[in-house]
This record gives structure tokens, C-alpha cells and sequence, in this order.
């Protein structure tokens, strides 16, 4: 890889560019789904390739080609050159990257049971019995369950003399019951919606989360939601699942402090932020018991944001983003920290693949545990009334990420301090920075889980990449709930 | 760029390979580039080229899939081997059906399908990033005009897809791809415009620009207006990117999984009588491959007549397991329709060439002429993010985003702040005033469509953002 490096950077010397990257990565997948009692997905994947960034003229250019032939990547590097003179012929603002020391590393993220070296068959066989186990409960109509793996090893060099070897495996698995009854389609997941549960670790993941063990349940409040009451419209006070407030963490605090965002550079795509540069460090984002970081480092756990360095060199780190309550720290890369005059990148530059340009992505952006011991179950017991709202059913918030409204799979009613019925297609919307000073408590570490994201699209063309999320049950006070259905009744 | 030869070199070498009772090749990939700007700078340029094998054995009724990028002879094996592996340990699928010959995937009478049009334009192919970078100049010069700040994208792609099988087929398809986008940014407002096509020659990125920068100067200092019902006329990219939604369940595997809002629904009118929607990859304004995953040549469908959805698209295997089931003869004409997914696939099928009939003649208006007749409503330019709350009823949340406007006695007043939306796609494709010509049209939430714009009635805005 080292030789490939080498053609690269030598070509984009000779082209004339200033800086020059080189990212070769080698990929594989496995993918196996089932539905209804049969197969919906059995595939595998690999993928080889070479992405090469270059500075020329103070404009960047990215090529990138299948091909590792040496005539290949020198091609495609003086490509790189060429669409770099292009990029420079229409700038406005000078482009620079804040230093970073050359790295020498070899890194792998934690991976006690290699998922590839599991049978195929045992993968399956336990797919199909959580299938039956979903379809056995009277009323579900549709049984959807999925696995997934990877292993994605790449070899960075760059012209300012870093070697960095990282291969990051990843799994994830999940299932979903569908009950259709009448003029409704009910749905419950496990371990979560959307493919389930995610982290940068081996198939020791998939033989924690107790797939099978959780079937009946998950079918059979699938079922039992038709005959719910539906979540009545109001103000309420709302209380979280760690995972539904994993996604509103990704959506309402991950995206807006991405710099990218924040200077204009997604306009025309994913959008703006709220978070303009005179807010960090005087805004009050949230009450002064949140607090959120971006930790990319292996101390935080194996979240798919978790890495040794990023996807231009810089070392994995720990930004404080919110710091009891206050906005105290943006996503940034080595040119976005440049344009806000900072001195170090926050190593948040990362790529979906070989192919894709590099940029500003979220790590691990997690909110931290409370410090006093708090279970859920003591949560509801200290609220009179209120509603809580486990699982993701959909998502949606503007582009400047202020207004959001989520939709839920399921709810309870809390009256007194006690659970009570059971409430159907539960929702809730607000304004960011209102709803995160309306948190009052967020439960210990005992309740706070590492949620993957594993589905995040930004760029263009569009990347998806996998985020983490840590979340522990948390209440709002007086949310705005049930608009989503309000004028379709 | 890689060729049907070497493409059919490439299988004749993994069939040598193949043990399976059946192997099947895709092949996809070509040359695409992107140059992207913000800020009246290209802050984002890029290209690549890669070819894609994706190989699929088959023994009896078990299959499944492996892919790589690498074409060496090592690689191919593996690929082989792979799949073959992976097809072997599968559960038994009763509905898997031998792979089509080539006899079975021609034999769709396609009305009015009969010669596809050209989608390769060489001209297309031939750009440079330098004739994106002049694009993008001459979209920047109509920012600095009207001093705003733009930001969007210019690509272009030559594609190739292929589909082989050792049963025969060997179908083919190249196309090229240009598209822009295009957001001005002012201080309390933006607008937004995006189109595309196969030939290069059919778009005007200036003119975009041009219209952007006037939907940001006009939108400026939007009023906050109270969320309610409202008429609204919904610009094409507004409309394409809501009703997108509804087209993934518009499949026979969609209905016998009972996970579609046309469950028990199929031949009632649940939309207006104004609304004729057809799936139809030969319209000359559509982009895309006449065939399928399995190979099917793609028929083309009324899919609603008159409000009334009348059939789904089906590939050969749902086809088959409709044809067995109860809803047999409830849900229209049942038949291999051209539009499965590659094998094995979750979603079965689905139509994503989606062509709304135009209004009736003397009918249609313009958007100029929808303002005209509206004493108070809301002039929309896109919406965004959106997302489905209700799947049976389909009601749908997102917001409206790059130029949002109030309209009174006929005219554009102001600039409004965006609103949030949830509306029933049933409700909205119930309420249609009126229609214009439909235009090929490109947004962000779906696929590329043919779709007028619409003025429609009681439209559920339910917040407001603070922008």
C-alpha cells in the first residue's frame, strides 16, 4: 500500500499541488435479512479502491478509482490536480488547514468474535427463530429481522508524512413485528428501529442484545397497540427512552454543531444551522443539567463514531459541545477550523468509503449520565403526569434544525408516578433550544446506552455514515404532544 | 468506460467459474463528477469511475448474492465462490423462481414502448471540470449581481447497467446524467431551483440562478404567519417530493405483506377524479433502465385512471405468490410487470418512473395563473425532510424550505417563515384545484418525476419554524 502511497503523492508533487492525501481502503459486508419466513437479503460485499485529496492552486480536488495499477492511481491523481485548478478558478475566500503533527499509527477497534468467522448458517437459523417467534403471536401480519457486518480497513498517507492503519468492524442486528388491523399499521421493534442496534464491535454484540428473548414481547405490544388510546393532543410532560433521545441528540444538537453546516458549506443540501459563531460559548443551549460531548476516542466506547484518527490525519478526540447547558463547541475539520481562526481541528473529517470526499461528520455526540443514581422506573415515580415515549417511528426537523417533530412506536401514560395505559402512535414537537432547557432529569450510567446510527446521509454526492449516540431516559417539561396527527383526525 | 463486450467477457468468466444451477451477473458503474459551491466559492470537486459486479447463484430454490469492484481473475472466483457459499446455506425459498430466459423477459407488450430514446449525449460525457467550473462562474456572477451568496452543485455521469444470466439474457443499457442545483442565500431568505437531464443541452444553470436569486429577494424578511389550513399551490419539486412517498407502496409484495395503505383499497377512488398517474420509462422525459433486476423488459402502467388505483407493478415472483393468494382477483391485473428489484430483495418491487397524466385540455394553468386565482393562499418552492407519522393513511410531516410565499388577491405579498407540515397524501390528492403541464422534475426526498404543480385546498400546516 505503502508503494501505492508513494505513486500518488509523487504525482501530485510533480502536478503541483501543495498538500495531497492518499486512502486506500479495503471493504467487506454481509448482509442477511428475513421476512415473513423467508429470505429478504443474503448478500456479500467487497469493494477496493483508492480516494486521492489533493490542494492545488488553493483549491481542493478528490479523484477516486478502483483501479491500483500504477499508471491507475497516477492518472487518477493528476485528475485530482486537474479538478483542484478547476475548483480554484471560482473562490471567494482563501483556503487553509490549521497544523497537525504527522502520525505513524496502527489501530483496530475492539473485536472480541470476528462476525465473518461465524457460520452463515447460525446467523440464519437464529433469524428464522426470531421470524416465527414474531409471526406466532395472533395479529402480526409482517415479521422483518436483519444482521449486518463489517469490516473496513484503510491505510491513509499524506505528503505531510503520516502513515496511519485503521480497520474498524462494526455489527448490528435488529427486528421488527407489523400488525395491520383495520384502517391502522402498527409497528414495534427490537432492539431499535431502523436495522436495531450498532456498534464498532464483533458478533460478541449480537449475543448480548438477547434477540429471541425479547420476540414475544415486542410482537405482542405490536398487536395490543390497536386497541390503545390514541395520545391525546396538549402540553405534557415527556419523558425519553435512551434510544428515542439518542436520535433526538443526533438530529438536534449533532447536525446544527457540525461547522460545515455552520459556514454555509451544505447550504443547498443538508442545510444551515441555528448555531451562527457569535453563539458558542453565550448560548444557553439547554437547562444546566445537559451536557454533551463529541468523543470520537476509544474511552468512550464503541460507538461508530469511535476511531484512532480521522479521515485527514488528526487524531481522535473529546469535545465538549454543551457544558451544563452552554454551547461550548462546534464539529470542525483542518479547513473549517481554519476559516473560524481556531488552532486545532476537532478530527471530525470522515468519509463513507474510498470513493467519497471526506467531511465534517458527527463522532460519538453523546449526552453524559446524571451523576445521582436515577433508574427510569424512579424516574416515573417522580412525575405526576406525563408520557413516555420508547422507539423511534419517524423523524423530522428543518434545515436550520430549530422546529422538529418525532413520531414514536409506542407510549405510556404516567399518572401519580406509575405507568399506566398503554398509548398509541405517540408524537411530540418543539423548537431545539427550548425543548433541551425544558430537561429536568436524565437517569445514571446504569440506564445510558451507546446507540449506533448507522443510516446518516449528508453530502454531495450523498454519503451515508454511522454516528453513536449515548443516551440515558430523560423528561422534558411541558412538550408540545400529538401534533402530528392534529387536523387528520 | 466499460462496454456490453467486456461486460459479457466479464460473465462469460464467471459462468466458466460457476457451479450453481444458475449465475447471474449486474454489472454497473461508469464515470461521474461532482463540483460543488458554497459561499460563492467551489469548496467541494470531485470525480470517479468504478464498475460494480454483483453475481447471483442459484441452486434450486435457494440463492443469494456477493459483489466486488475487483475484476481480476482471483477476484471474480472469489466473488463466485462467494455467492455460491452463501446460496447453498439458505433456507429453501418455495417462491424462488428459475432465472428468466430471454424469450420471457422480451415478451412484455409494451404499449407505445417499442424503441427506447437515446439517453446517451456525448457532449454530456465529454465535460470537464473546467465547463463545471464556468457553469458554476456563471451562477456565482448572478449572486455577486443581486448580493447574494450561492451555493449548489454541477455533475455529470456516463452510467452503464447490464444484466446477464446463463438462461441467456443479456440486456444493456448507457445513459448520461447532468444535473444542477442551485440555492441564493440572502440574510433572512434564500430560494432554490434544481434540474436534470440526460443531455446537457436541456439545461440552463444561468437561468436557474436567475430564478433562485428572484425567490430570495422576494422572500426576504418573511412575515410569521399562523399555522392552519391553507390553499396552497405547490411548485413540481414540492409536489414530486411528497407523493414520492406513496409510489414504494404501489407493489404487489408491498400488498400480500400487508404493509401498504392499498390494502382492501385496490379499484376505490381515493383520490380526485383529476388525478391519471402512469409508470412509464419510455416517456421521452424520463431517465432510466427498460429493465429490471431479474431482466423483465419494464411495462409501461396506468397505475391510477381518473382517482381510482387500478394496478401495482409486480416482479415474476410476487407475481406468482399474488396469483395464489386471497387477494387474487381484488387487486387488479396480476402479472410479471418489469419493475422487481435485484434477487433477494426486501422490497420487491416498485414503479420509479413516474409520469402524471396532464390536465385536460383548456384545463391546465400555469403557476402565474394558479397565483391569479388565489385570493389567499401559500406559494411553495420545495419542501424538506420529509417523513411518514400514519403509513395506512399516509399522513406525511416535513417542512417548507427556499421560498415561501404568501399569496393575496392574485399576488405574491411576502416572504413567509417555514412552516411545518402533516398532511394525508389521500386528503391532498383529494383536494387538487387545479393543474399545470407536467415537467420533469428533480427534488431531494424522491426520485426524479414527471409531475405537474398543483394548487390544492385545506393544506395542514401545523408549526411554524423561526425562520
Amino acid at each position: 500500500m505503502k508503494d501505492i502511497a508513494s505513486w500518488v503523492l509523487e504525482t501530485a508533487k510533480l502536478r503541483g499541488a501543495s498538500h495531497a492525501e492518499a486512502r486506500i481502503v479495503d471493504e467487506r459486508s454481509r448482509s442477511l435479512a428475513t421476512k415473513n419466513g423467508r429470505i429478504a437479503s443474503a448478500s456479500d460485499s467487497e469493494s477496493l479502491g483508492i480516494g486521492i485529496r489533493v490542494i492545488a492552486n488553493g483549491g481542493f480536488g478528490f479523484a477516486a478509482t478502483d483501479d491500483l495499477s500504477r499508471e491507475g492511481v497516477e492518472s487518477c491523481a493528476a485528475r485530482a490536480v486537474e479538478i483542484a485548478r478547476a475548483s480554484s478558478s471560482v473562490k471567494s475566500q482563501e483556503l487553509s488547514l490549521v497544523p497537525e503533527p504527522p502520525a505513524q499509527a496502527d489501530w483496530a477497534s475492539p473485536c472480541k468474535i470476528d462476525p465473518f468467522s461465524i457460520a452463515i448458517e447460525r446467523n440464519l437459523d437464529l433469524l428464522f427463530a426470531i421470524d416465527a417467534a414474531l409471526l406466532a403471536v395472533k395479529g402480526v401480519t409482517l415479521a422483518e429481522t436483519s444482521m449486518n457486518f463489517r469490516r473496513y480497513e484503510q491505510w491513509f498517507y499524506s505528503s505531510e508524512g503520516s502513515e496511519i492503519h485503521q480497520t474498524i468492524v462494526t455489527s448490528g442486528a435488529g427486528y421488527a413485528a407489523y400488525s395491520f388491523q383495520g384502517t391502522e399499521i402498527q409497528k414495534r421493534s427490537y432492539p431499535n428501529s431502523y436495522g436495531g442496534q450498532f456498534q464498532g464491535r464483533g458478533y460478541e454484540l449480537i449475543e448480548e442484545l438477547k434477540l429471541l428473548e425479547h420476540a414475544g414481547e415486542t410482537a405482542e405490544q405490536a398487536v395490543a397497540l390497536h386497541a390503545a388510546a390514541q395520545c391525546p393532543e396538549g402540553k405534557f410532560n415527556v419523558i425519553l427512552d435512551s434510544s428515542q433521545l439518542a436520535l433526538q441528540i443526533h438530529e438536534s444538537i449533532g447536525h446544527p454543531i457540525e461547522l460545515d453546516r455552520v459556514l454555509g458549506m451544505e447550504a443547498n443540501f443538508a442545510g444551515t444551522s441555528f448555531l451562527t459563531l457569535e453563539k458558542l460559548r453565550t448560548l444557553q443551549y439547554g437547562s444546566e443539567i445537559v451536557n454533551v460531548v463529541a468523543d470520537a476516542t476509544p474511552a468512550h466506547g464503541p460507538g461508530l463514531g469511535t476511531f484512532a484518527y480521522d479521515d485527514e490525519g488528526v487524531a481522535a478526540q473529546c469535545t465538549p459541545i454543551i457544558t451544563n447547558g452552554l454551547f461550548t463547541g462546534y464539529l470542525t475539520s483542518r479547513d473549517t477550523a481554519a476559516a473560524i481562526g481556531a488552532t486545532r481541528s476537532g478530527g471530525c473529517l470522515r468519509a463513507e468509503g474510498w470513493n467519497r470526499l471526506p467531511i465534517v461528520r458527527m463522532t460519538n455526540v453523546s449526552i453524559l449520565p446524571g451523576q445521582s443514581p436515577l433508574t427510569l422506573e424512579q424516574l416515573i415515580a417522580s412525575t405526576e403526569r406525563g408520557i413516555l415515549m420508547e422507539t423511534n417511528r419517524s423523524w423530522s426537523i428543518d434545515d436550520k434544525r430549530y422546529n422538529f417533530q418525532f413520531g414514536c412506536e409506542i407510549g405510556w401514560e404516567i399518572k401519580g408516578g406509575k405507568r399506566g395505559r398503554m398509548l398509541r402512535n405517540p408524537s411530540y414537537s418543539g423548537i431545539t433550544t427550548e425543548f433541551w432547557n425544558s430537561m429536568d432529569a436524565i437517569c445514571s450510567r446504569d440506564e445510558w446506552t451507546l446507540w449506533g446510527t448507522p443510516n446518516c446521509g449528508k453530502g454531495q454526492p450523498q454519503q451515508v455514515m454511522g454516528t453513536g449516540h449515548g443516551a440515558a431516559p430523560a423528561r422534558f417539561r411541558n412538550v408540545r404532544v400529538g401534533t402530528a396527527y392534529k387536523g387528520n383526525e | 468506460m466499460l462496454d456490453r463486450d467486456q461486460a459479457g467477457d466479464i460473465f462469460g468468466k464467471l459462468r466458466r467459474l460457476s457451479q450453481a444451477d444458475e449465475i447471474e451477473l449486474l454489472i454497473s458503474g461508469g464515470r461521474s463528477a461532482l463540483t460543488r459551491f458554497a459561499n460563492n466559492t467551489i469548496h467541494q470537486n470531485v470525480a470517479e469511475e468504478e464498475y460494480h459486479i454483483s453475481v447471483r447463484s442459484a441452486f434450486g430454490n435457494r440463492t443469494a448474492r456477493a459483489s466486488t469492484n475487483k475484476h481480476d481473475d482471483d477476484s471474480l472466483r472469489r466473488v463466485v465462490q462467494s455467492s455460491e457459499a452463501l446460496a447453498k446455506v439458505q433456507h429453501p425459498d418455495p417462491d424462488l423462481l428459475p432465472m428468466p430466459t430471454k424469450e420471457e423477459t422480451a415478451a412484455a407488450n409494451v404499449d407505445g414502448g417499442d424503441g427506447m430514446v437515446n439517453r446517451y449525449f456525448e457532449a454530456t460525457a465529454r465535460l470537464t471540470p473546467q465547463d463545471r467550473a464556468q457553469g458554476v462562474a456563471a451562477m456565482v456572477d448572478v449572486a455577486n449581481k443581486h448580493d447574494l451568496a450561492a451555493a449548489g452543485i454541477f455533475s455529470s455521469a456516463e452510467i452503464v447497467e447490464g444484466i446477464f444470466n446463463s438462461k441467456g439474457v443479456n440486456a444493456w443499457h448507457e445513459q448520461t446524467l447532468a444535473e444542477v442545483s442551485v440555492s441564493m442565500i440572502g440574510s433572512s431568505s434564500s430560494g432554490w431551483q434544481k434540474a436534470n437531464a440526460p443531455d446537457m443541452a436541456r439545461l440552463d444553470p444561468v437561468r436557474l440562478a436567475e430564478v433562485a436569486a428572484v425567490k430570495a429577494i422576494e422572500s426576504k424578511n418573511p412575515r410569521d404567519l399562523p399555522p392552519g389550513k391553507y390553499t396552497v399551490i405547490l411548485e413540481p419539486a414540492a409536489v414530486l417530493d411528497i407523493v414520492g412517498f406513496m409510489f414504494w407502496d404501489f407493489g404487489g409484495s408491498a400488498l400480500l405483506e400487508q404493509r401498504s395503505f392499498l390494502n382492501d383499497r385496490i379499484g376505490m377512488r381515493l383520490f380526485g377524479e383529476n388525478i391519471t398517474v402512469w409508470d412509464d420509462v419510455y416517456h421521452p422525459l424520463q431517465a432510466g433502465v427498460a429493465f429490471d433486476g431479474e431482466g423483465m423488459r419494464r411495462q409501461r402502467l396506468k397505475l391510477i385512471e381518473n382517482g381510482v388505483v387500478r394496478a401495482v407493478t409486480y416482479s415474476r415472483s410476487s407475481a406468482k405468490r399474488m396469483q395464489a393468494s386471497e387477494m387474487a382477483g381484488k387487486v387488479g391485473p396480476v402479472r410479471p410487470t418489469g419493475h422487481g428489484f435485484a434477487l433477494p430483495s426486501e422490497i420487491g418491487e416498485a414503479p420509479l418512473n413516474i409520469v402524471f397524466a396532464g390536465p385536460l385540455e383548456g384545463e391546465s394553468r400555469t403557476v402565474e395563473q394558479m397565483l391569479a386565482s388565489t385570493e389567499r393562499g401559500i406559494l411553495v418552492t420545495r419542501l424538506w425532510y420529509i417523513r411518514e407519522v400514519d403509513p395506512y393513511e399516509k399522513i406525511l410531516t416535513g417542512m417548507t424550505r427556499d421560498g415561501t410565499f404568501l399569496v393575496e388577491n392574485g399576488k405574491v405579498v411576502c416572504g413567509v417563515r417555514n412552516f411545518r407540515f402533516n398532511e394525508s397524501l389521500l386528503h391532498m390528492l383529494q383536494n387538487v384545484e387545479v393543474m399545470g403541464i407536467p415537467t420533469r422534475s428533480c427534488g431531494e426526498e424522491s426520485f426524479d418525476m414527471v409531475v405537474p404543480p398543483m394548487k390544492v385546498r385545506e393544506f395542514n400546516f401545523t408549526e411554524t419554524t423561526k425562520f
